[in-house]
């Protein structure tokens, strides 16, 4: 009992983790304690029987016999087969809501087609291409019910830099923005080897791949600058081959938005 | 009391063999030499494999890359993973202690096929020498233990094909190794032993090799591909020429997930030959073990994809390899709750042996929750290819099998040698390593959850206490071997005499002289029905009991 409230308390109050800068990261961070609190209490609880079995157990030196000869026990045997499977099913059913809220469980190929109303001048799907679904909230409602609709970004990952091309300005910039509170759809492609995009804050990582280009799609909540680290192994530089992604409230993203652009110029 | 056999001298039959020393460097066929040289050869390669940890862990120290060039840090990963893998616990967990062990588990006089037997271990020392030559010659492999293209592919080739070359020798070896187990267990068990009388060893064993049988082959085969795309360049991992990078990935893990049960069901079989031993009880559960190991067999093939829960795998696949991953929780749970119900009620000797047994159990359990954790899909995105991995399996490949690795040499070298270990070296031996370990690896778990990737030479200066930390347990670890080596070395020489049966066991290893003759058994060799018929009845506990119990039948 109080090796359960302990558990608890300890998975919900020791926080191991980095701060939540987007739409999921709450939601992870919710499984995270779950996850903790279990095996908290199942690792105290474990340690605690072998240290007490070795000290109330150990051989005094004037004991010559045998322990108790109890070679198995059915119920008790059935006991620890069940219950860690209930578990571990309770778990795995959990783990599988949490993933649906975060957006994991859309089917493939969706690419890009629920963000419609885009003006892309290049498009970037073409026809019959599989684009690989990463995680991420797909869609996401706005207060009237209609979608909002997501910021495009393209992602070149290479040796040993991230690229980050807006098509909605046409240009191409080293630092990721994304304004606050609207959703962002990356759409990643690997020129050379494998590397995977991860923001910690953000608790997502999807790897780049050559020849498959994969989507991310996510929602920045909490203003900020944030590492973007690769995290697959690429080549000698691997270790620095970082970045930031600068979550800008709507109006300095707007502003900063307008600086870059290249599409209005030539309009004007 | 205690239960005496007639000593057993030495046998003076002509033989071709070389005697004396001579024979653990020639061709021998004697299970009991292979074995030794498996082990030997195994613990050499571990220091190398340690020395290069230690590279790693010095260059980690400060978060600049600055004790080793960029490129130098990748060869010096790639060779630390190989190494210890594919020449220290594959070999050893399986090789060493299986070639010992199990003709004497099922009353053999050697292995099914001696010859097969010998080739097997020789492929070793070549495979590993080509391995760390490459690093001298050419410059190694760069791209991981896990050779992904296309940056296998693009990397220096030299180095990479040499990689090949050594794991598919390494390979070969490990399949001759599992058909020769299979073989000895299926089919040459003295007349009258049954299956289920068998001590555990030989179901983790037979568990293990048929792992070993189906899924290393796929490797081989994934990496004769992979030679062809670097060496005549052909396409098949190559999106440039219309291959597929994920199929790689497929291919490895169908053997390399499997792999890590080869690395951990021998190590399952030898803790539960030890624990009933010392604690003078019988092994729990007996049937239940037996289920669960050939369970984690059947588990082990379907869960591969969870390492690739970030390579933009369908939905419908994550799921399945959410759940099948999860449930090989169960069968691993049963036997870490049988081994906690063998030390119940238990008159356990707290000798090193015990010791490293315990702390196998508590560094695997919580490698079992992380890994447990890992397999929840969206857990995952955020610390796959992390630390927190690292940590994970750190805690099941060195927490886990290392420990019961020494272990197992701590309780059976009085059979090798004759001789005792110092058991107070042995205690330190063991403090050293636990902490050390534990410093080591438990504070990467919340590196990985922070933002530190794994396998990168340079890092968020944020990070730096911590990596100091653990570099600090790494340096512990190293000295904590220092002991050990002692310990064996000068308890071959001067250690007690450890009489036959010190430990007053029960297994069929232990009812011949120390160490063993040629052949095993001078006369007939033991039937041992009950391998685990310690301990007295509860009713007559209270009597000042007999240590050990006659119910086998022996020599008849
Ligand atoms: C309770 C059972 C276990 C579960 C549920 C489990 C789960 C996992 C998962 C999901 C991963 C992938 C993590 C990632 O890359 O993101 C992983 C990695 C790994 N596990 Fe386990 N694991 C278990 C036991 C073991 C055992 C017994 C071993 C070895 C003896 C092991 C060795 C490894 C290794 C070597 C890796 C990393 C491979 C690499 O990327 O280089 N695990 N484990
Ligand atoms: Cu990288
Ligand atoms: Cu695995």
């Amino acid at each position: 009992m109080i090796l359960v409230l302990g558990g608890l308390w300890i998975g919900q109050n020791v926080n191991l983790l980095p701060a939540d800068a987007s739409a999921n990261a709450p939601v992870y961070d919710e499984l995270f304690r779950v996850l903790f609190s279990i095996g908290t209490i199942l690792f105290i609880g474990i340690v605690g029987l072998v240290i007490f079995s070795l000290i109330r157990f150990r051989r005094r030196p004037s004991q010559r016999g045998d322990g108790l000869a109890i070679e198995g026990n059915l119920p008790l045997e059935i006991f620890w087969t069940a219950v860690p499977a209930i578990v571990v099913l309770f778990v795995g059913l959990y783990s599988y809501d949490i993933y649906d809220r975060m957006g994991g469980m859309t089917p493939l190929n969706h690419g890009m087609d629920h963000s419609a109303p885009m003006h892309d001048p290049s498009p970037p799907d073409e026809n019959g291409e599989r684009v690989w679904g990463g995680i991420g909230t797909s869609s996401i409602q706005a207060k009237d019910g209609g979608a909002i609709a997501a910021v495009p970004i393209e992602v070149t990952a290479m040796q040993f830099a991230f690229l980050f091309r807006y098509p909605q300005g046409d240009f191409i910039s080293g630092e990721l923005h994304v304004p606050a509170g609207k959703p962002v759809s990356l759409r990643m492609e690997a020129k050379d080897v494998i590397h995977a995009f991860w923001v910690p804050e953000f608790r997502l990582k999807q790897d780049v791949i050559p020849g498959q280009p994969t989507v991310l799609n996510f929602t920045p909540t909490r203003p900020g600058t944030y590492p973007i680290v690769c995290a697959e192994l690429c080549g000698p530089y691997h270790g620095g081959m970082r970045s930031s992604v600068v979550v800008d409230d709507p109006e300095s993203y707007e502003a900063w938005f307008n600086a870059n652009n290249t599409l209005e110029v030539a309009d004007a | 009391m205690t239960v005496s056999l007639t000593p057993q001298g030495e046998q003076h039959r002509p033989s071709l063999q070389p005697t004396g020393w001579l024979r653990y460097f020639s061709f021998s066929v004697d299970h009991k030499v292979i074995g030794l040289q498996y082990l030997v050869c195994g613990f050499l390669f571990y220091l190398i494999g340690g020395a290069l940890a230690g590279a790693i862990r010095t260059e980690l120290v400060s978060p600049m890359s600055d004790f080793m060039p960029r490129d130098v840090y990748n060869q010096v990963l790639t060779l630390h993973g190989t190494v210890m893998i594919f020449l220290w616990i594959v070999p050893v967990v399986n090789g060493a202690f299986g070639n010992y062990l199990i003709p004497f588990y099922v009353g053999a006089r050697d292995m099914a096929f001696p010859r097969l037997n010998a080739v097997a271990f020789w492929l070793i020392p070549p495979a590993g020498l080509l391995l760390i030559s490459s690093y001298f010659i050419t410059g190694a492999a760069q791209s991981g233990w896990t050779a992904y293209p296309p940056l296998s592919t693009t990397t220096a080739a030299s180095g990479q094909v040499i990689w090949i070359l050594s794991v598919l020798l390494l390979g070969g070896s490990s399949i001759f190794g599992g058909i020769n187990f299979i073989a000895t267990v299926l089919k040459l068990r003295r007349p009258g032993l049954k299956l289920m009388q068998l001590p555990m060893y030989c179901w983790a064993m037979l568990g293990t090799s048929i792992l070993v049988v189906l899924s290393t082959p796929v490797l081989a085969g994934t990496l004769i591909l992979l030679s062809f795309d670097i060496v005549a360049h052909t396409g098949f991992f190559n999106p440039g020429l219309g291959g597929n990078v994920v199929v790689y990935q497929h291919l490895f893990w169908f053997y390399s997930h499997p792999a890590v049960y080869i690395m951990v069901l021998p190590a399952f079989g030898l803790v539960s030959e030890i624990l009933p031993v010392h604690c003078r009880k019988p092994l729990f559960g007996y049937a239940t073990m037996v289920y669960s190991i050939m369970a984690i067999v059947v588990l082990g093939l379907v869960v591969w994809a969870h390492h690739m829960f970030t390579s933009g795998t369908p939905p419908w696949m994550r799921l399945f390899f959410t759940i099948a991953t999860a449930f090989i929780a169960v069968p691993t749970g049963i036997k870490f709750f049988n081994w906690l119900a063998t030390l119940w009620g238990g008159r356990i000797a707290l000798n090193s042996a015990v010791l490293f047994s315990c702390g196998f159990i508590i560094n695997f359990v919580l490698g079992g929750i992380t890994g447990v954790a890992l397999a929840q899909v969206p857990f995952d995105v955020h610390v796959h290819d992390t630390y927190f991995v690292v940590a994970h399996f750190h805690y099941i490949v060195y927490g886990g099998t290392v420990f019961v690795i020494f272990a197992s040499i701590y309780h059976w070298y009085p059979k090798v040698t004759g001789r005792m270990l110092n058991e107070t070296l042995g205690r330190l031996h063991f403090l050293l390593t636990f902490i050390g370990f534990n410093l080591c690896f438990a504070p990467q778990h919340w590196l990985g959850l922070n933002g530190m990737p794994r396998r990168v030479a340079e890092y968020d200066p944020q990070f730096a206490f911590i990596n100091q930390l653990s570099s600090a347990g790494a340096l512990l670890m190293a000295i904590s071997t220092l002991p050990f080596l002692w310990n064996v070395v000068d308890s071959a020489f001067r250690g007690e005499i450890a009489g036959d049966n010190p430990w007053n066991a029960l297994t069929p290893e232990w009812l011949t002289s120390s160490p063993p003759p040629v052949e095993n058994w001078e006369g007939e060799a033991p039937l041992v029905h009950e391998p685990y018929g310690y301990g007295v009845p509860i009713d007559q506990i209270d009597l000042a009991a007999a240590s050990g119990s006659d119910l086998w039948s022996s020599g008849k």
